[in-house]
């Protein structure tokens, strides 16, 4: 059994994990393209807060980035889907409302 | 979270036994946060280790209480994985007790 293009129909989009069409293509990024700069510290150090103050858990953030829909996904950098993540679930949580964010 | 939860199950499977990864899809109609990769499922493989028990992430995932699953390395051989690979190897994945089914 091997892993088809018909096995992941079901999957969800972010799930991108062995999949034949990705053989052989780079995925180690150039030192550039892996530094998120000021707007990467900000939003990882917003997390660290969250956690240590026990609003949410790094799952809760797995969750609601996962949860993204898929065009807005491949268009969003890394820590843009965790700053995404965030909102949404603080927002869920009743802690921010979606006003305070505009 | 990274504490244990107070009940700690008995691990059902062991090194050696012989596994099947469920072959699930409970993304297609549910809202969910799943720990067992889309590529795995359905396949068969070893167990090669027990890592104990933690909170399951599925749960955690909705900030709901979360009972203690069992964790274990699960071995699977690359040919089955990808029929192109042509490597004497195995992939060696995490996978929670409540996605693993005993192999007969």
């Amino acid at each position: 059994m091997g892993n088809s293009k018909e096995h992941f129909k079901d999957a969800n989009h972010h799930d991108l994990g062995g999949r034949e069409e990705y053989l052989d293509q780079k995925v180690c990024k150039d030192d550039d393209e892996l530094d998120h700069g000021e707007f990467g510290a900000r939003v990882d150090a917003l997390r660290l807060i969250l956690g240590a103050k026990k609003i949410m858990l790094t799952d809760e953030l797995r969750r609601g980035v996962e949860a993204i829909p898929r065009d807005e996904y491949f268009h969003l950098q890394y820590y843009e889907r965790w700053l995404r993540s965030m909102c949404s679930i603080l927002i869920e949580k009743g802690i921010i409302e979606p006003k305070e964010l505009m | 979270m990274s504490a244990l939860a107070n009940h700690q199950p008995v691990p059902i499977y062991k090194p050696g036994d012989r596994v099947r990864i469920s072959l699930r899809w409970p993304e297609v109609s549910d809202h969910v946060h799943i720990r067992t990769p889309a590529y795995v499922r359905g396949h068969t493989g070893t167990i090669t280790r027990y890592f104990g028990a933690y909170p399951n992430p599925e749960k955690l995932a909705f900030g709901r209480p979360a009972e203690a699953q069992n964790l274990y390395h699960v071995a699977i051989s690359l040919d089955d994985l990808w029929e192109s690979s042509n490597q004497n190897a195995s992939l060696l994945v995490e996978i929670y007790e409540h996605w693993i089914e005993r192999l007969e």
